[in-house]
């Protein structure tokens, strides 16, 4: 009897003492001893868990190796192909670029008939400015024909076979066209140069002209439709013993990259050498 | 039968120089690949040919450019004499004597330029055109002559092959 007292006494002390300790726990007093425990008990098991998988790795590694190399190379593959198709892309973006440009020129100049034309090379000759283009008589390209892109004047034909032509440059030391300035109301003519710099010349002294004055073909001589923009001039000097201006011009049309080019297929030149004697 | 060779050596040079060579310019002077070639060409020993390239390459730049057909035409018989002068005497120096040729062709390809077009009355500067256009020019050749000169010492193996080899 005595027994069975002292172990029900035993039971209840350490019922009490359990519920006492869990009602602490369950209290918050024991939070740092259970945050030590629990951290103890992580990082334990981080130890273990990284060594595992350090084993793990170390046994399976040359298989994980050989198909990673084996993905890598497939995966280069296809970047150098997506890389391809981008830059393939990108050119025809800036082909369609230009070409909308083109588009968009031809319709804001209805009264003119245009042929596409992409050139595709440069005389072999550096003292000559002329460019190959892709169309030819074939296409209805004839000699003397004026060549523009949406910016301004290119330049005119100047031999032709059947599928190409070759197009003298308004930069071409042979190259005169006659011009006049917008804002001036005056005629010049416009020279290349073997540097491909581009002058007025013959504008009489008593005319103010002026730095960004816009440059026009006239139209005068046959040689090239009226209204079309050349450049500005950049440069206009004088001096007192000279008897006309002399200026620099800034083409609109960049020379150095001229994928694409629109002929004027409607424009006839004028031949007016009859009209000079002959010396 | 290995010689006929020339002929799409020369067309492709002349596109090259075409489509490619007269884009790449330094001031306004240009390399000329076919002067080059043709050098390279006529430097090499045993052959024979080099007028008749000189010629063929001639006629067909003179088609492409707009230049008188004869300025190519006579610079390249120049540059072929040049080099059959200087072979063999620039004793084991093949390089220099390629350099000297491509100076000297250059040279003279844009004096015979420079006089044909003012003859025919184009305006041309002398001072702006050697400075600008011939200068520049002699050295992109010399700097082209040296990878030309490799090619066309393989090729001139390849057409007229040694007797060890056969």
């Amino acid at each position: 009897m005595r027994d069975l007292f002292s172990r029900t006494l035993q039971t209840t002390i350490i019922f009490l003492v359990v519920g006492g300790v869990l009602a602490l726990a369950l209290g918050g007093y024991f939070s740092s001893a259970s945050n030590v425990f629990t951290r103890s008990l992580i990082n334990l098991q981080t130890w273990f868990s990284s060594r595992f998988v350090a084993v793990q790795d170390f046994v399976t590694a040359p298989r994980d190796i050989t198909s990673l190399r084996q993905r890598n190379a497939e995966l280069e593959a296809e970047v150098a192909e997506l890389q391809g198709q981008v830059i393939q892309l990108q050119q025809e973006v800036g082909e369609t670029e230009i070409l909308a440009a083109l588009v968009d020129f031809s319709r804001a100049n209805p009264e003119n008939t245009y042929q596409a034309a992409a050139v595709i090379g440069r005389d072999p000759s550096p003292f000559l400015h002329f460019v190959i283009i892709n169309r030819g008589s074939n296409d209805g390209i004839l000699r003397g024909m004026p060549v523009v892109t949406d910016q301004g004047l290119v330049g005119r034909v100047d031999a032709v076979i059947a599928d190409a032509a070759r197009v003298q440059l308004i930069t071409d030391p042979a190259s005169k066209v006659n011009v006049r300035l917008q804002n001036a109301e005056t005629e010049a003519s416009l020279i290349g140069s073997v540097t491909g710099d581009v002058t007025l010349e013959l504008i009489p002294q008593d005319i103010n002209i002026e730095r960004g004055d816009l440059v026009l073909t006239s139209g005068l001589g046959g040689g090239y439709p009226p209204d079309l923009i050349v450049g500005q001039v950049v440069n206009p000097r004088k001096r007192d013993f000279d008897l006309f201006w002399l200026a620099t011009v800034q083409p609109v049309v960049d020379f150095n990259r001229l994928p694409i080019v629109l002929v004027i297929v409607n424009f006839r030149p004028v031949d007016t050498s009859p009209l000079f004697p002959s010396p | 039968m290995r010689n006929v060779v020339a002929a799409p050596v020369i067309v492709l040079a002349v596109l090259l120089q075409s489509a490619i060579v007269s884009r790449i310019a330094l001031l306004s002077g240009i390399a000329d690949l076919p002067l080059v070639m043709l050098a390279a060409w006529a430097l090499q020993e045993d052959v024979d040919t080099a007028w008749h390239w000189a010629v063929a390459a001639g006629l067909f730049v003179g088609f492409v450019s707009g230049i008188q057909w004869f300025v190519p035409v006579i610079s390249y018989i120049v540059v072929v004499f040049l080099a059959q002068i200087l072979q063999g005497r620039v004793w084991q120096a093949p390089l220099l004597a390629m350099f000297l040729v491509s100076l000297l062709g250059t040279v003279v390809m844009n004096l015979l330029s420079l006089i044909t077009l003012r003859i025919f009355g184009v305006p041309l500067p002398i001072g702006d055109t050697l400075g600008f256009l011939t200068l520049p020019s002699v050295l992109l050749n010399l700097l082209l002559a040296i990878p030309v000169y490799a090619v066309m010492r393989d090729l001139a193996r390849w057409v007229h092959p040694s007797p060890e080899v056969v």
